[in-house]
């Protein structure tokens, strides 16, 4: 057991209790200040992506605006996915209520549903996060995240895994809600529940792949070799960057993974604290914080997922003054760090643990940081 | 014969409108739409909603406002008497309320909206003090069954107070447009001469139309508030005609009261501007809201759902707060309600609730 888990297991449901009134004060306190300056700011984002798709496409129809114009057409789907679509779907603009930035409308430029995502994304990541089995943002049932997922053959594949859910991330996304591992690997579902699942999302699927491959390259003429280069050169870009964003907010080394028991009786205080284990901040320009939708704020926003994105980085000092306060770890570091970390352990787990030619360190381990029982001042971690 | 529609766009609009909805581009701006492209360049030029554009703001007395709305296309028009949905965006939150256009149906060009300015109302104050021509305002459906019938009865009685004056001036102005051969009772009741809205307007519609009588009635200057006597002695033969309403819910349940009396309360048709203040009954509290969606859940303390929901930190769709737009819908799964209107009772099983004005009879779980 670590330092932290035994620092962590010494607070009382008291001091839970104070952990929770105070970022929820932070919450209430940008809650109440909500206005103009968001709905502007959200505006504007959207505004500047149309306009790179606009400009983008248009520009890829002609060899020498050709590189521009993936550059523009890449930028718009980042911005799509990430500040706009992954923000305005986790109803952080509800208060607004624009139909066209609300969570029960919006849709996003990429292969997965809306309405697949929120099951999946908003609700089983933002509750469960990084509980094992129960997130399935957690490798995405195709790698090998934590010490404690058994090692299978499978997982010798971790690496070269974590390459192809990389670059073909958006389609993975899609499917992720359909669990095609409990059909391939587990045999837990039927071909038939498959094939009735995959319905919604292949619609939305086909009309992607339609607009980018092969009305956008039409109406190139000549030049429709161009567009169809220039298009999945974009979705690649996107991919790769939306992975590695996600991967880094929530894989590098010290960040942690919970079992399932600390779900019971988890105290709003507990949550909040679960959250900031289970995440970890990337640090940058502006540039690079909305390039990630903010997600370089990873711990704000599993604090807050339904705040405005574009206030985190305002809230980020007072979120760390709570943390320091209570001797609570505040993971951050350079994205290029995270990243690194992220591998190191995708590549140890590809490997039974006696095997592993790699340092197992320390906070990988599944943990159960802090009990859950209302009926004792503190306990000490089942030995 | 006038048609309801007779706004129509230009040629060159129409086309560039469907080329706009067409197929093809549909299918290049999946799935955001047309219209969030089409708004880079004119905002109004959109598909999917109907923006009007502010052309003129008025004050014709102190306490009330008029704005003219141009509306972009996909404006259909409206009946004499029914009312509009009219939002616009204030501090970042859309604002929705409910207006009665007060010009004629056969009118084309601005929609006219005289408003009471509510020194409270987040809309209304807006548009006295901030608003500016040229601003955007969204118009969402036309409703209400607050009209007149389609053939034109041959003795009309509009009653209003206050600012209730818009939906029966835009009967009266509709008859006038009409050349309407009947008779037009119209009284009106409001505070003061300074306070009278449209006052010379009526007094010139007496010439033009010849079977118009106008009584205005000057609550704080001597006249007497609405009575059976009152309107005896002002409309003898009332009871052979068709009688429309609008005004606070003091008139509106005097003329109820009246007209059911004399057994004649389908001649009477009413307009309320706000949620009716009596037998709403109200809910239980106790027992827990369960918001599913967004997985958070509060204690019941019998307010509307729409109401607790706000301050259990969520933010529901909703407009008018009333029961009327409809834009709270939302999924009871389990749980009773009050309906605040009726003050009927649901069942507990699954349906479609308006949580503007449904209140929680303990425990119910939304699907929000
Ligand atoms: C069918 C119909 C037609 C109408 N036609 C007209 C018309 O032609 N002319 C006219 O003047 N009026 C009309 N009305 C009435 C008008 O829609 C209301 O008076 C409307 O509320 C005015 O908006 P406001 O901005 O003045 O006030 P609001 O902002 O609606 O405020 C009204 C009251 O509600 C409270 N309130 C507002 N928002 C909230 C909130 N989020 N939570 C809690 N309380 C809140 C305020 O404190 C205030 O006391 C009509 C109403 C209906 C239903
Ligand atoms: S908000 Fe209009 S019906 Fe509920």
């Amino acid at each position: 057991m670590s330092a932290l888990d035994n620092h962590i297991n010494s607070f009382t449901q008291e001091q839970f209790d104070q952990i929770g009134a105070d970022f929820d004060a932070i919450r209430r306190r940008v809650i109440n200040d909500l206005g103009e300056r968001d709905a502007n700011y959200i505006r504007t984002v959207v505004k500047r992506q149309r306009q790179f798709e606009v400009g983008g496409r248009a520009m890829m129809m002609l060899p020498p605006t050709w590189p521009l114009g993936v550059a523009s057409l890449s930028l718009s789907k980042i911005l799509d996915n990430m500040e706009i679509g992954h923000n305005v779907m986790h109803g952080q603009y509800d208060w607004m209520g624009d139909p066209a930035l609300h969570s029960k409308n919006f849709d996003w430029d990429t292969a997965d549903t809306a309405e697949n995502w929120k099951a999946t994304h908003n609700f089983e990541h933002h509750t469960y996060t990084n509980v094992i089995d129960r997130d399935h943002d957690i490798g995405y049932g195709l790698l090998r995240m934590g010490d404690d997922q058994p090692w299978e053959p499978r997982f010798l594949l971790n690496l070269p895994l974590t390459v192809l859910l990389h670059v073909f991330f958006q389609h993975f996304v899609a499917v992720q809600n359909l669990k095609l591992e409990d059909y391939l690997v587990y045999k837990t579902k039927s071909r038939e529940q498959l094939a009735e699942e995959f319905k919604p999302v292949w619609a939305k699927m086909r009309k992607q792949l339609a607009k980018d491959y092969v009305y956008f390259p039409l109406l190139a003429g000549p030049f429709a070799p161009l567009v169809f280069v220039g298009n999945v050169a974009a979705n690649l870009t996107r991919n790769l960057w939306a992975c590695s964003v996600i991967f880094n907010g929530h894989f590098p080394e010290e960040v942690e993974q919970f079992d399932e028991s600390v779900l019971e009786h988890e105290s709003r205080g507990q949550w909040y604290v679960r959250q900031l284990l289970g995440s970890a901040n990337f640090e940058g320009g502006k540039l690079m914080h909305l390039m990630s939708g903010n997600l370089s704020y990873q711990i704000e926003h599993h604090l807050f997922p339904d705040i405005p994105a574009c206030r985190y980085a305002e809230i980020a000092p007072a979120v760390r003054a709570i943390c320091e306060k209570n001797g609570l770890p505040y993971h951050s570091g350079p994205f290029w760090k995270q990243a690194l970390s992220t591998w190191k352990r995708i590549a140890r787990l590809s490997l039974p643990d006696r095997l592993s030619p790699f340092k197992k360190s320390k906070a990988q381990s599944v943990d159960k940081p802090y009990t859950t029982s209302t009926d004792a001042e503190s306990l000490p971690l089942a030995a | 014969m006038f048609a309801i529609n007779e706004i129509q766009p230009g040629r060159v609009k129409q086309l560039v409108n469907s080329a706009i909805n067409s197929k093809l581009m549909h299918r290049l701006t999946y799935p955001h739409g047309p219209s969030r492209f089409v708004e880079l360049f004119d905002r109004t030029a959109v598909i999917d909603e109907t923006i009007g554009t502010i052309s003129a703001i008025e004050h014709p007395t102190e306490r009330s406002v008029r704005v003219s709305v141009r509306p972009n296309n996909r404006w259909n028009g409206f009946l004499a008497g029914q009312y509009v949905e009219f939002a616009m965006e204030i501090d970042g939150r859309r604002q929705r309320r409910m207006f009665s256009p007060a010009q004629s149906q056969h009118a084309d060009g601005a929609l006219e909206f005289t408003m009471a300015v509510n020194p409270d109302g987040v809309l209304t104050r807006h548009i006295k003090s901030s608003a500016r021509v040229g601003d955007h305002v969204i118009l969402g459906n036309v409703g209400g069954d607050f009209h007149l019938p389609e053939t034109r009865p041959e003795h009309v009685v509009l009653i209003s107070a206050g600012s209730g004056i818009t939906p029966v001036l835009s009967m009266l102005r509709t008859l006038i447009d009409e050349r309407y051969q009947g008779t037009v009772d119209f009284i009106h009741y409001c505070r003061s001469a300074d306070d009278a809205l449209y006052a010379s307007e009526l007094e010139a519609c007496e010439h033009t139309l010849p079977g118009l009588r106008m009584h205005c009635i000057h609550t704080r200057a001597g006249g007497a508030r609405f009575s059976a006597e009152q309107l005896e002695q002002m409309v003898p033969n009332y009871r052979e005609a068709h009688t429309f309403v609008c005004g606070p819910s003091a008139l509106l349940d005097a003329t109820r009261t009246l007209f059911d009396e004399q057994g004649i309360g389908e001649r009477l048709h009413q307009e309320a501007f706000g949620l009716a203040t009596h037998a709403t009954g109200e809910g239980e509290s106790g027992g827990e809201i369960h918001f599913k969606r967004s997985d958070r859940t509060t204690d019941n303390n019998g307010e509307t759902l729409l109401e607790q929901a706000e301050h259990a930190g969520l933010s529901p769709q909703h407009g008018c707060r009333m029961g009327v737009c409809f834009a709270c819908s939302c999924t009871k799964t389990a749980g009773r309600v009050r309906d605040l209107r009726t003050g009927e009772v649901s069942g507990d099983g699954e349906e479609d609730i308006q949580i503007c004005v449904s209140a929680p009879m303990g425990s119910v779980s939304l699907d929000i």
